[in-house]
């Protein structure tokens, strides 16, 4: 081996980059199939076949070191680490097994007929008579999963106004720990990640929802009762910004790109693809890392072994390796295969909740919207791997 | 013999590992990595002779490319072990479904183990990942003789005993199953009699067994082309053996998502309105598949000349 690995003298949690990631993203993907990255110590694979080989290999990959900067088998992670996201086999079987049950597709129909009845009922509070111009961010993207997730879980009606702060830190966190988004969130963060706690124990939760049903599943023995709250945790921190994020990107997407609001109006059949090409173009969560339990060839490189590599799937979505025309919102393309909810054990469980409440917010949309635009500059809202919109003027027209 | 494209195994080796036992290792036709399994696991072999029989995973997950499973020569058995004993060969594919787990290891502090003849399969990986956990356990693993019990020689720990019945005598279960603590969880897997026996000895509460039962079975699993009805449109597309399901219909201009296309994340889901599906995934339990009113397109089929879907 006397081949020089690419090197390149980017930061990916620099906050200009955060606000367009897309040429550090190109510049990965350009450099080579793995690229060091010195400034953290740290490495990238940035296109799709590698990202995707590298998310589908847990055995080389492992998760348990941290999948944020964060080495847990150096350092010492800011909370217990997460029971499915932050672990490996065997210890992530029992818990995935659990929740991939939970919040599966079957799980998921008795919920559909409420969702969409409460997303036509919300649609119904912020449309006008003819014209309203509205912040889509907490207008709609935040405010249905607000309306029915907590609900389907369980959750207590006070204190519902900690979960946004809470998972917008614990994905901050994934970053380094001196960056200043992380250190502004630390101040309050005792308080969130109380409150969150509190959630997760059994007589804070509704005797019927997912919270319930995870603890059914640890008194029928298929978790410990230790088990069962952190488990609990993780719907909370992963289940309420990405969803959140996911549906701004819609949105927003579906404002920006000519025609295809439109074309959803004719064939609305396209909701549940127009969500995915979404997540694809978007990719609401950007990256997360993993770290090597031996050597691993990627590409033609090898990456040595306990080393921390960031798998960026933001770039995977739209490496033109991959994708035709990737940086296009197409929504007569297949988006299927993109890598927007990770992919092997670790893809996001709670991955049909996410389309389930897109869908039902998008359907109760376009039965009574005609058009859907940009009503002034759209604003980011940084954070170290999530990319989101803090606020997203619209103009619906019925 | 064709084999369905999809969901298709390469025979690698076979090798005699006890006396009435071969172990089959399977891998890609095209060297892919394997779905993903958990220990318990069993796939659906679909043997040429229109046979589907269900064999335990009793390899190491920590190898994505190939899956290992032994099959017992079971002389009042229905033609499927005779056929993998006598016929099949190193090169040949046959069809896969799964994996799917119906005995899951639970956590636990500690576990035993209790295997008779062909089931120490399951119980291998469980071995490993009660190591693994850094639980107790404990293994007995009894036999006709110490020739008939295969995968010995990978049991060459402190924590397992060799309980061989010409040696021996039965297992001794009254002994093994008394005095358990709360927190064990006991895992049987062998011959209905044995599971009879810890059945009626084991504390309530503590045992998981798994016994395969034969299934009622609709049409016999076929390699010939199909008929898929898109309801919404009305079109028909003809389901070839080198195609998935999903694949036809996406041809005909369904706008189905997937994503892992190995059936084991649920999102190609599809309701079925007719017809006999032959699920082939990882997702579904069994009252699941027993409703036959959805399927996994991206690897699962149909028994039937005409399936129709809800597209
Ligand atoms: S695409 Fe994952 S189960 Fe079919």
């Amino acid at each position: 081996m006397t081949a020089v690995l690419p090197t390149l003298d980017l930061d990916p949690f620099d906050p200009e980059v955060l606000r367009d990631p897309l040429p550090a993203q190109a510049a990965l993907r350009d450099a080579g199939p793995l690229v060091r990255l010195p400034r953290y110590g740290t490495w990238a694979i940035a296109r799709y076949a590698e990202v995707h080989a590298a998310l589908s290999d847990w055995q080389s990959f492992e998760s348990s070191a941290g999948v944020g900067l964060t080495n847990f088998r150096t350092e010492t992670p800011w909370r217990p680490p997460s029971l499915l996201l932050e672990a490996d086999p065997p210890h992530h079987d029992a818990p995935r097994t659990v929740l991939a049950k939970v919040l599966g597709p079957r799980a998921l129909r008795r919920l559909r007929a409420d969702w969409l009845a409460d997303a036509e009922a919300l649609v119904a509070d912020v449309l006008g008579r003819r014209t309203v111009e509205l912040d889509a961010v907490p207008a709609l993207a935040a405010a249905f999963p607000l309306r029915v997730f907590p609900d389907a879980v369980g959750l207590a009606r006070e204190g519902r106004e900690h979960l946004l702060p809470y998972g917008d830190h614990a994905f901050n966190a994934f970053g380094p720990t001196d960056n200043p988004l992380v250190l502004a969130g630390n101040a309050s963060m005792p308080e969130h990640a109380g409150w969150v706690a509190d959630q997760c124990e059994r007589e804070n939760l509704a005797a019927v929802g997912f919270g319930a049903d995870i603890w059914a599943a640890a008194d029928r023995g298929e978790l410990t009762h230790a088990q069962a709250p952190l488990v609990v945790r993780s719907l909370l921190t992963a289940g309420v910004d990405t969803t959140v994020h996911g549906i701004g990107a819609v949105l927003h997407a579906l404002a920006v790109t000519p025609g295809a609001w439109q074309l959803l109006r004719e064939r609305p059949e396209l909701v549940r693809v127009a969500f995915d090409e979404a997540v694809r173009w978007e990719s609401p969560v950007q990256a997360f890392f993993r770290t090597t339990v031996r050597d691993v060839p990627v590409g033609d490189a090898v990456l040595p072994a306990g080393e921390k590599v960031l798998v960026f799937f933001a770039a995977a979505n739209r490496d033109p390796r991959r994708w035709a025309d990737p940086d296009a919102f197409d929504l007569t393309r297949d988006p299927s295969g993109h890598v927007g909810f990770g992919m092997g054990i670790h893809q996001c469980v709670g991955q049909h909740v996410a389309r389930l409440e897109a869908e039902s917010l998008l359907t109760a949309l376009l039965a009574r919207v005609t058009s859907l635009e940009l009503a002034g500059d759209p604003v980011r809202h940084l954070n170290n791997t999530l990319r989101s919109w803090e606020s997203l003027p619209l103009r619906l027209t019925c | 013999m064709t084999t369905a494209a999809r969901s298709t195994v390469r025979v690698a080796a076979k090798e005699q590992v006890a006396d009435g036992v071969v172990a089959l290792t399977l891998v890609d036709p095209d060297g892919a990595r394997l779905p993903d399994w958990t220990p318990g696991s069993h796939v659906d072999l679909v043997l040429p002779t229109g046979d589907t029989r269900q064999y335990s995973l009793c390899g190491d997950r920590w190898d994505a490319h190939a899956y290992r499973v032994a099959v017992l020569r079971e002389p009042a058995g229905r033609g499927g072990s005779a056929w993998v004993h006598d016929e099949l060969a190193v090169g040949d594919l046959v069809g896969l479904g799964g994996p799917r787990n119906q005995f899951r290891l639970v956590p636990a502090p500690s576990y035993l183990f209790l295997a008779g003849g062909i089931g120490i399969t399951p119980l291998l990986p469980m071995v490993d990942a009660a190591r693994r956990l850094g639980a107790d356990w404990r293994l007995v693993y009894g036999g006709r003789a110490r020739a008939s019990m295969a995968f010995l020689d990978e049991l060459q720990d402190p924590r397992v005993t060799e309980w061989p019945q010409d040696e021996r005598g039965l297992l001794p279960l009254a002994d093994l199953l008394t005095g358990l603590d709360d927190g064990t969880r006991v895992y049987a897997c062998g011959p209905a009699p044995l599971l009879d026996a810890v059945e009626a000895a084991c504390p309530p509460g503590l045992l998981r067994t798994e016994r395969f039962v034969a299934r009622e079975q609709g049409a016999p699993v076929r390699d010939e082309p199909f008929t898929v009805v898109l309801d919404r449109t009305g079109a028909e597309v003809v389901v070839t053996p080198e195609v998935s399901v999903l694949e036809a219909v996406r041809a005909a201009g369904a706008d189905v998502l997937s994503s892992c296309r190995q059936g084991t994340c649920g999102t190609c889901e599809t309701t079925v309105l007719a017809g006999d599906p032959d699920h082939r995934d990882s997702v579904l339990d069994e009252a699941e598949r027993a409703a036959g009113d959805c399927l996994l397109v991206c690897v699962s089929r149909s028994r039937g000349d005409r399936l129709v879907l809800d597209l």
